[in-house]
This record gives structure tokens, C-alpha cells and sequence, in this order.
């Protein structure tokens, strides 16, 4: 049985559509129009034990909705989900005690207390073991480096220091599913480089089934083997990080190097030239024209050097969330007429 | 469904009421902790408390002076000492002092309109998403922010009371009189807080509940008898037999003040007084419900809408 699985998972609800002005916010007192809003539009997913899965995402694609499903605080309009055997939104304390949920921009510690407290009161709420909590927190506060930092309160701790202690407090009662939104966000690069490295070896060592959502490209590709690209409240691919280019990238960049250090001026019959600064030039040519491309290149110009490369990992998604994003426009125009109902 | 458990839950101890009153106590000793980061501004607010109290005072001086001025302009020379509504310059004081101390078990500032921000702002998803229930968290933080108040106010009050110590004309009430006044002030507490969290969870259907809080403040503050004592309305005729005084008893608010002050000072006696203390009963199992249920839909509501 699989750790995590899903099957049509919908959420939709409404939201009030104020308009502008004074006028029209006194007409909203008598009568309101409300938006119908497609946060998750049938999703289908499956994770096994031990998994790292990153769901990738424009804002608004429905990647924080399906975690707040996923962890109880939110009920579907339609659609299974099962984690652990539980359906979250029970929200029983049997799956309580069983997962996390970590929110990179929400404060789970109490503020004016240092960090120790909340892990104590953690340990209570969890039930959990004096033995085993000892043991556990002893080991992430050496894996996170913040043993210092245990009698300060949390107010006077820097964002990164904060992050890694609401992880700890997640993490005591030794969760086997841990859900993390978009844990690095606001973090500086030493900071998001620390809390990867922990990431990583915690989930090696412990096996647990993480889903993360972040916007860091840096973050997915350090730790997760599987990405799901959500867009528009739907799936649009689930597989390897690598296999996002095989899939969605039509090209591939050449680089070519002449030996004579000027470059010949006819270069655009080959492809679409992204950068001529002599004595390189950069080509972008369709995959499948590649070989015959580079043959002709090679028969008609004294080339010194030759490189293909993929496009860059961050233009081929930014190039797909625009994509999804019109897709996502047209759907909402095209369900505009019928969902928009008066109060 | 058991198989994919994995052998670190056995690092979980067993749910019982053991572990219950364990979390209690740890939540309870982080909350006091907590509350005493901020003392300085907790004494200030605790001395300032007695602010009121010492104009009503003042207030009931006046008017008895003036009274009395009144009956000797008039040549009535009377040696019985002027009374207001059965009530003599030092029942009023006594009172006054009585409402006081009620008031330090049953006034909750801020305990709404929390819930209702906590609501807002979407605080409220640690509680749907952790083991822990939220009306028992916040009644226990309630419980320690009261135990730091009366370890700072205690000494003021005895100050106070031992100064006014003349005006409790009738002394100090019989044990059974005693033990039924800290029996309703303890529910006095426990109504306060269920009265006040239910107000919090109205958050739950609409966003902003700053007004209601207010409408609710101003109308406890007359008929909960910090203004002045309800026997006072039994005066005014409603219908009949039936006064203003026994419409604003029927209320669960005389509870909050009127009450265990009147109890103490022994206005209420054998069954009416047994009666009484049925009602505050009924009335916080009312409310205990009412809350926990406001809670309930207010949550199913929450997770419907988007959270």
C-alpha cells in the first residue's frame, strides 16, 4: 500500500468579488457576487514509503491547497485521499501524531519563549517517550547546529535560526510523513544551503515520506528524485527533475567556437541565434534537426570548438507555467458564466 | 491500515488520562512562564484595576453626602443613618470591593477577540493540524494568566481590604455561606471564559467582531452589577409582580459579579441560594456546550471554505 494516495481530489470554493470603489461596497452589503475558484481540479498521485516529492508551481496552482487537504485543515469538494491509511480530514488524533506540517512564512513556536518550551510542550501534545524525545531532539539539535540557541527566545533568533527550530519541533515526534511549504522562503543562501543539507540526510536516515513545495529550483534539485508540476489545480507532469527537459523542451543550444575569431554571417539559416559575441556564438536549433544541423555546420565552417547543451531547468518550467497559466486563464473564462452566481 | 506503521511510533506513549493531565500541566507551567516574561506590563495593568472601583467609591460618597445634606436642609432631624435602596455608604463599599474580586476570577480581556484573530489570520490551522484540543489550551493558558494576576494582586487587595475592613457591617459570612461563595466563584471563572470563547468562535462567520465585543462589554458591565447592585431594580415594576431586577437575573451575566458578591455578603440565602448556584451550573453546561459546539461547526465551516 502506498504511503500517500489520491484519487480525484477536487476543492473548490467561493470568494466574495468586491469591486472598486465606495459605491460598489455598499451594494455588496445587499447583494454579492461571488467568484468560484478552482484550487485543485482532480488529482491523482501516489507516493511510497521513503519518497522525497517535490510539487512544483506557479503562485496559485493549487500546491499549498493540496498540502493543507493532504494535512486535514481543509475538506475536499470531491475526490479520496488517504495518508497513512487515514483520511486526513478527519483529523484524527491517531494521524495527528503520525505527520508534520512545516510552513516557511507561519510561526508554529511560542515567541517570547525560548525554543526548548515549545519542544516540551511538543512532547506532551505528541506523547512522546521522555527516552525518545530526549534522544531525538539531542540529535536534531546536533545535525541543525543550534544547541546555543535553545535558552533564547524565539523573537531574538534570525529568520534562518527559527526555521530550523520549528523543523526540530516538527520533527520530535519522529513524523513519517512531513509536509514542508515552501521551507527556505526569505532565507539567504547559506541558510537555505544548511537547512537542504539537513533535509537530505534526515530523510536518507530516517526513510520518512517527504512532499515539499518550494519556489527555489536549488532546493528540488538537492533534494527530490520525483517532481510533480502542478499547474492550473491539475498535474501536468510527474516524474525525474532531468526528464522535465526531455519532455518539455523542443531544443537544444549549441555552442560553436571558430578558430579565425570572427564568425561567419549566415549563421541564422541554421537555427535561432541567441548570442554572437566573437569568437563564440550560441544557436538554439530544434531537436530533432540537431545531427543534420551540426553536419552541415562542420562541412561548410572551420569550427574549433562545439558544445549541445540543454536549455537552462528554470526557462524550460518558466516557458511551462506560462503555458499552464493561459490554459488556467481560459478555463476560468470558459466556467465564468455558469460558476458566477449571485448571493 | 496497520502496515505501514512504522517501529518509531513505539516511541509514543500510550493515550490515557495519565498523559492527559501530564499535557495539562505542561501547557499550564509554559502559559504561566509566558505570562511572567511580561510582568511589568502585567503589574501596571493589575494596579490600574483598581482605578474603577476607587470612582465608585468617590461616586457613592458624593451622593450619600448629598443625601444626607438633603434630610437636614429639609429639617427631618433622623438619627437612622441614610440607606440607598436598602443599602447603607458602607454595603455599597462592601459591594463594590466583592464585584471586585468576582470580577479578577470572571473578566477574560481579550480571550475573543484572540479566537477571532487567531480565526482571521489563520493561526487557528495549529489546532486542527496538532493533537491538542483548542478551548482546553486556551482555558489552561486563561487558568495560568489568573494565577500570575492574583500573585500580583494580592497583596494590593489585602492593602485595600484591610483599610475598608469597617464597611462589611455584617463581618464574615458562616462557613456554608463561604464555601457556596467560592464554589460560584470558581464558576464564575469557568462561565466567563465559555461565555467570552463563544463570542470568539462567532469569528468563524464573520470576519470583524470588535462591535459585538463592545455591545457585549457595555451591557455585561450594567447587568453583570458592576455598575450597581441588581436589587436595586427590583423597585421597577415590569408586569405585575415581576420586576426588572428578576428579568436581568434571569441572565447569565449577573454571574460574572452580582452574584457570588451577593452571596458573599449574604443578600442571598437558603433556596434561593441553592437555586442560584443551579443556574450558574446550568448555565456554564450551557455554555460549555454552546462553545464546543460553535467550535465544531465553526471548524467544518473553516475547512469548507478554503481555511
Amino acid at each position: 500500500m502506498s504511503i500517500i494516495e489520491i484519487a480525484g481530489l477536487t476543492k473548490s470554493y467561493r470568494v466574495y468579488q468586491k469591486q472598486e470603489g465606495l459605491l460598489a461596497s455598499m451594494r455588496g452589503l445587499f447583494h454579492r457576487q461571488y467568484k468560484q475558484v478552482h484550487a485543485v481540479r482532480g488529482i491523482d498521485l501516489k507516493v511510497e514509503k521513503g519518497e522525497f516529492v517535490a510539487f512544483l508551481g506557479p503562485n496559485g496552482a493549487g500546491k499549498t491547497t493540496t498540502l493543507k487537504l493532504l494535512s486535514g485543515v481543509i475538506t475536499p469538494t470531491a475526490g479520496e485521499a488517504r495518508v497513512l491509511g487515514h483520511v486526513p480530514w478527519l483529523r484524527e488524533n491517531a494521524y495527528r501524531r503520525r505527520f508534520a506540517l512545516v510552513m516557511g512564512q507561519k510561526n508554529q513556536l511560542w515567541w517570547d519563549l525560548p525554543a526548548q518550551e515549545s519542544f516540551r510542550l511538543h512532547q506532551e501534545i505528541y506523547r512522546i517517550e521522555p527516552r525518545a524525545f530526549d534522544q531525538t531532539r539531542d540529535e536534531l539539535v546536533d545535525l541543525l547546529s543550534v544547541r546555543p540557541l535553545l535558552g533564547q527566545p524565539v523573537r531574538e533568533l534570525s529568520l534562518g535560526e527559527r526555521m530550523k527550530m520549528e523543523l526540530i519541533a516538527a520533527l520530535l515526534h519522529s513524523p513519517e510523513v512531513l509536509f514542508l511549504d515552501e521551507p527556505t522562503i526569505g532565507l539567504d543562501v547559506i541558510a537555505q544551503h544548511n537547512i537542504q543539507n539537513f533535509l537530505r540526510h534526515y530523510q536518507q536516515f530516517r526513510q520518512i515520506t517527504i512532499l515539499l513545495t518550494s519556489h527555489y529550483m536549488k532546493d528540488i534539485a538537492a533534494l527530490c528524485q520525483r517532481v510533480v508540476i502542478i499547474a492550473a489545480g491539475r498535474i501536468m507532469y510527474d516524474g525525474s527533475l532531468s526528464g522535465i527537459i526531455d519532455r518539455f523542451s523542443s531544443h537544444k543550444i549549441v555552442t560553436l567556437q571558430w578558430a579565425e575569431g570572427h564568425l561567419p554571417g549566415d549563421l541564422t539559416r541554421y537555427g535561432e541565434l541567441l548570442d554572437a559575441t566573437p569568437p563564440k556564438a550560441r544557436i538554439q536549433i530544434r531537436r530533432d534537426l540537431v545531427p543534420e544541423v551540426l553536419a552541415a555546420i562542420l562541412a561548410n565552417h572551420p569550427v574549433d570548438d562545439i558544445s549541445v547543451e540543454d536549455p537552462p531547468l528554470e526557462q524550460v518550467i518558466a516557458a511551462l507555467f506560462s503555458i499552464a497559466g493561459e490554459e488556467a486563464a481560459q478555463l476560468e473564462a470558459a466556467g465564468q458564466a455558469s460558476a458566477s452566481v449571485p448571493a | 491500515m496497520s502496515s505501514t506503521t512504522s517501529p518509531l511510533t513505539h516511541a509514543v506513549r500510550p493515550d490515557g488520562p495519565l498523559a492527559r493531565v501530564r499535557t495539562w500541566w505542561t501547557i499550564l507551567r509554559i502559559c504561566l512562564e509566558e505570562r511572567l516574561v511580561y510582568r511589568g506590563d502585567f503589574m501596571l495593568g493589575t494596579l490600574m484595576r483598581f482605578l474603577p472601583v476607587i470612582t465608585q467609591i468617590l461616586l457613592w460618597s458624593a451622593i450619600f453626602d448629598a443625601n444626607a445634606e438633603a434630610s437636614a436642609a429639609s429639617g427631618v432631624a433622623s438619627d437612622k443613618p441614610v440607606m440607598i435602596a436598602g443599602y447603607l455608604y458602607g454595603d455599597f463599599i462592601a459591594y463594590y470591593l466583592m464585584t471586585m474580586i468576582t470580577r479578577a476570577f470572571s473578566s477574560m480581556p481579550g480571550l475573543a477577540s484572540l479566537i477571532a484573530r487567531s480565526i482571521r489570520d489563520g493561526t487557528i490551522k495549529k489546532y486542527l493540524i496538532q493533537p491538542v484540543d483548542m478551548t482546553g489550551f486556551l482555558l489552561l493558558s486563561r487558568v495560568a494568566h489568573k494565577l500570575v494576576y492574583y500573585l500580583v494582586a494580592t497583596i494590593p487587595f489585602a492593602v485595600i481590604f484591610y483599610l475598608c475592613r469597617g464597611y462589611f457591617l455584617s463581618g464574615w459570612p458562616d462557613p456554608l455561606t463561604f464555601l457556596a461563595f467560592l464554589a460560584s466563584l470558581a464558576m464564575s471563572f469557568l462561565l466567563g471564559f465559555f461565555l467570552d470563547a463563544t463570542i470568539g468562535m462567532i469569528g468563524f462567520w464573520f470576519l470583524e467582531i470588535s462591535s459585538l465585543m463592545f455591545i457585549y462589554m457595555l451591557m455585561s458591565f450594567f447587568l453583570s452589577g458592576q455598575m450597581f447592585p441588581l436589587d436595586m431594580l427590583d423597585k421597577f415594576h415590569l408586569v405585575g409582580s415581576v420586576t426588572w431586577g428578576d428579568v436581568v437575573r434571569a441572565t447569565p451575566v449577573q454571574y460574572l459579579a452580582y452574584f457570588p458578591a451577593a452571596v458573599f455578603l449574604g443578600k442571598i440565602q437558603d433556596t434561593r441560594l441553592a437555586w442560584g448556584l443551579a443556574m450558574q451550573l446550568g448555565w456554564l453546561l450551557f455554555f460549555v456546550w454552546l462553545c464546543r459546539s460553535a467550535f465544531r461547526r465553526g471548524v467544518r465551516r473553516y475547512s469548507a471554505f478554503g481555511g
